[in-house]
């Protein structure tokens, strides 16, 4: 069933506004394709076959329902009590897959024969290429040249999976130039074409659409805290680039006034260098890949370059809904460094057995100030949102880089 | 009626299509856009599309994009861009139509611009990720002012669109001739040129047509049937290819001339 929280409702009208963000900012000869995304997506929300499939599909092949674990020796380092949302544990790794899967049946449904995505970390292009090797739809990938470089092992799945990887080196050659890169085939290819959006970003219908299949991850645990801990936790704390897990897992607490809905964006090098990846904490209002939102920009609105070590959150923009979570106060948005972020990874590793991936590390870095601030006996639930097997050449560079 | 309109409006009179010339300002300097500007327009160009340079401009093509960031490097700002219209407006009447994307229009603040660029004596704004959903912000204040607010008019757009692109146009509709960036080869101008001249008959308001136009030939091909013909990614690749400002603006003035043999009507 689509989850629609409560609180949204009223304000994701047709035109997908949250308060003053969201909108349809793109040229012309994409908007009728919005128009019929739209449709579809609505009329495959009312069809139980259609339901029906992805349930079965995210059972049986993608692995859910993911568990939900008490993390105690992290917990007893951290000084709080810790739940994993175990989303490492989906298959292709990631929760990228829970949206893939939604869209390229939406996809099929709607007669398309081509598939293209943008990715960063190569998580959503991996989850894309498995999706459409499922599928059997044609698949094609946009990738910034740096982050083919960073996230190396998979530009290799993808391209095992049967997806073609474009390396991008316009701009910064991150996921930004991916992002943009992909729009230019889609205005070209539009009528055959469905660009699979990774994130909560995008312009309308694409943030709500990735908000409700993500939206599982908050439904599961949400359900998995009462279960285990007989408990709502105090705080749900996600990553935040795009922002998707982090709005995937808010999307299940986003009604229970009492959980704390917190975002840690990449501080980069710290946001006061100037060299971060964080716009809801140190950006300001624009309009970036079709969506208006916080964006890193300089006064005359040019985008800049975002900077972090981790690519799937070296992105300038942030989903417009968490613009509005940020504005109206529901959710806060705190940001962490890299190095903060290295700790973090370490940390996981050693006191659990997990390796996260450094986007999902961001989170766990945030956990010591939010122990200071709520104690003990504070209960609180962190998407792990992906593992980080991908990073291992980042984290030993690192490694050997400190000494 | 503003002086966009009354160019489309004497190249009628002349029997022959208006020509439309995009340049990015600030590429390869603002006062070198001053030149090419004049020269456009003493070659024969009825209307500048003035392009603003964006970060990320995802409707352009490669030779746009670069011309964009070599612009940026220069240090090229919307309110630097309007001073240099103030300077293109002491040497010719030429309609200017500043071309670009949303977000430096949100960042300088929409009536602001509105106000700014009148007294610069720019005639209107095309703002090509600015659908007419998100539009009233910006089109409202210009209308108002007495600027014009060029809709787009696209391959994949229905009836209902169209006819919103018509209610909606003060002076010309821009009719981009197929699903692509700028500077792609169009595959069936011909075809496209055709249902322009459709569509004008039955919005009754000029189009011009856009992307994949290069050539004298192409230009022949479209002039017959639409009202406007824009040229851009081939002027913008001219003044790429010259080595100084002197022969950027002999290239451009050579291409505009050579494009205009394409405007008569047989």
């Amino acid at each position: 069933m689509r989850y629609v929280p409560r609180l949204m409702q009223p304000l994701e009208s047709v035109s997908g506004r949250y308060g003053p963000y969201g909108g349809r900012y793109v040229a012309e000869t994409l908007m009728p394709a919005l128009d019929e995304l739209t449709q579809a997506y609505e009329e495959s929300q009312r069809d139980p076959a259609f339901q029906a499939e992805l349930d079965s599909l995210l059972h049986h092949y993608a692995g859910r329902k993911t568990p939900t674990y008490f993390a105690s020796r992290l917990s007893e380092e951290v000084g709080m009590r810790i739940w994993l949302k175990r989303e490492d544990l989906c298959h292709t790794g990631a929760h990228k897959v829970n949206n893939t899967i939604g869209q390229i049946l939406l996809a099929k449904r709607m007669h398309k024969t081509r598939i293209i995505a943008e990715t960063g970390a190569g998580q959503h292009g991996v989850a894309t290429a498995t999706a459409c090797a499922l599928m059997g739809l044609p698949c094609e990938v946009f990738m910034g040249a740096e982050d083919v470089r960073r996230q190396a092992p998979n530009v290799q799945r993808m391209e095992l999976l049967g997806a073609k990887v474009h390396a991008i080196t316009s701009g910064s050659a991150t996921l930004k130039d991916a992002m943009n890169e992909a729009l230019r085939d889609w205005v070209t290819n539009v009528r055959t074409t469905h660009y699979c959006v990774g994130s909560v970003a995008g312009p309308h219908p694409y943030p709500m659409i990735v908000r409700d299949f993500q939206a599982i991850i908050g439904r599961e645990s949400r359900v998995q805290m009462l279960e285990q801990a007989g408990r709502l936790p105090d705080a749900v704390v996600a990553c935040v680039g795009g922002g998707s897990n982090a709005m995937g897992i808010f999307a299940g607490f986003i009604d229970d006034a009492a959980v704390r809905l917190i975002g840690v964006e990449a501080a980069g090098d710290g946001v006061a260098t100037g060299k971060h990846a964080a716009p809801l904490c140190a950006g300001g209002v624009g309009v970036l890949h079709g969506a208006k939102s916080y964006v890193l920009q300089t006064a005359d609105g040019q985008i800049v370059e975002a900077h972090s070590i981790s690519a799937g959150l070296d992105y300038p923009g942030v989903g417009p809904e968490h613009a509005w979570l940020k504005d109206t106060g529901r959710a806060t948005y705190t940001a962490v460094t890299d190095d903060a972020a290295l700790d973090a990874f370490h940390q996981l590793c050693r006191t659990e057995g997990i390796i996260p991936a450094l986007e999902t590390s961001h989170a766990f870095a945030y956990l010591p100030t939010l122990a200071k601030e709520l104690g003990p006996d504070a209960d609180v639930l962190v998407c792990l949102s992906g593992r980080g097997d991908k990073d291992l050449e980042t984290v030993i560079e690192k490694l050997e880089e400190r000494g | 009626m503003g002086r966009i309109a009354d160019a489309f409006e004497n190249a009628r009179n002349e029997n022959r299509a208006a020509l439309v010339i995009y340049l990015c300002a600030g590429d390869p300097d603002l006062n070198a856009t001053v030149e090419l500007v004049v020269a456009a327009a003493d070659s024969g160009a009825d209307v500048v599309e003035l392009g603003v340079p964006f970060s990320d401009p995802t409707a352009d093509g490669p030779a746009i994009q670069r011309a964009a960031q070599r612009s940026l490097r220069g240090g090229t700002t919307l309110a630097k861009v309007l001073e240099t219209v103030r300077v293109i407006r002491r040497r010719t009447d030429v309609p200017i139509l500043l071309f670009g994307y949303y977000n430096p229009i949100l960042a300088y603040g929409e009536q602001k611009l509105v106000d700014d660029a009148a007294e610069s004596g720019a005639d209107g704004f095309l703002v090509v990720n600015l659908p007419p959903e998100e539009s009233a912000g910006l089109r409202g204040p210009a209308v108002e002012r007495g600027l014009d607010f060029v809709p787009l008019v696209a391959p994949t757009s229905d009836p209902h669109r169209i006819k919103q692109a018509g209610e909606m146009a003060t002076s010309f509709i821009y009719y981009v001739s197929m699903t692509g960036v700028t500077g792609s080869t169009a595959t069936d101008l011909a075809s496209a040129s055709k249902r322009a001249a459709a569509l004008q008959r039955e919005l009754g308001r000029p189009l011009a047509i856009g992307f994949g136009v290069k050539t004298k030939a192409d230009v022949a091909t479209v002039s017959p049937h639409a009202d406007g013909v824009v040229v851009g990614s081939a002027v913008v690749q001219a003044i790429e290819a010259a080595a100084s400002t002197d022969e950027a603006v002999a290239a451009v003035r050579a291409l505009v001339s050579e494009l205009t043999g394409g405007l008569a009507r047989q």
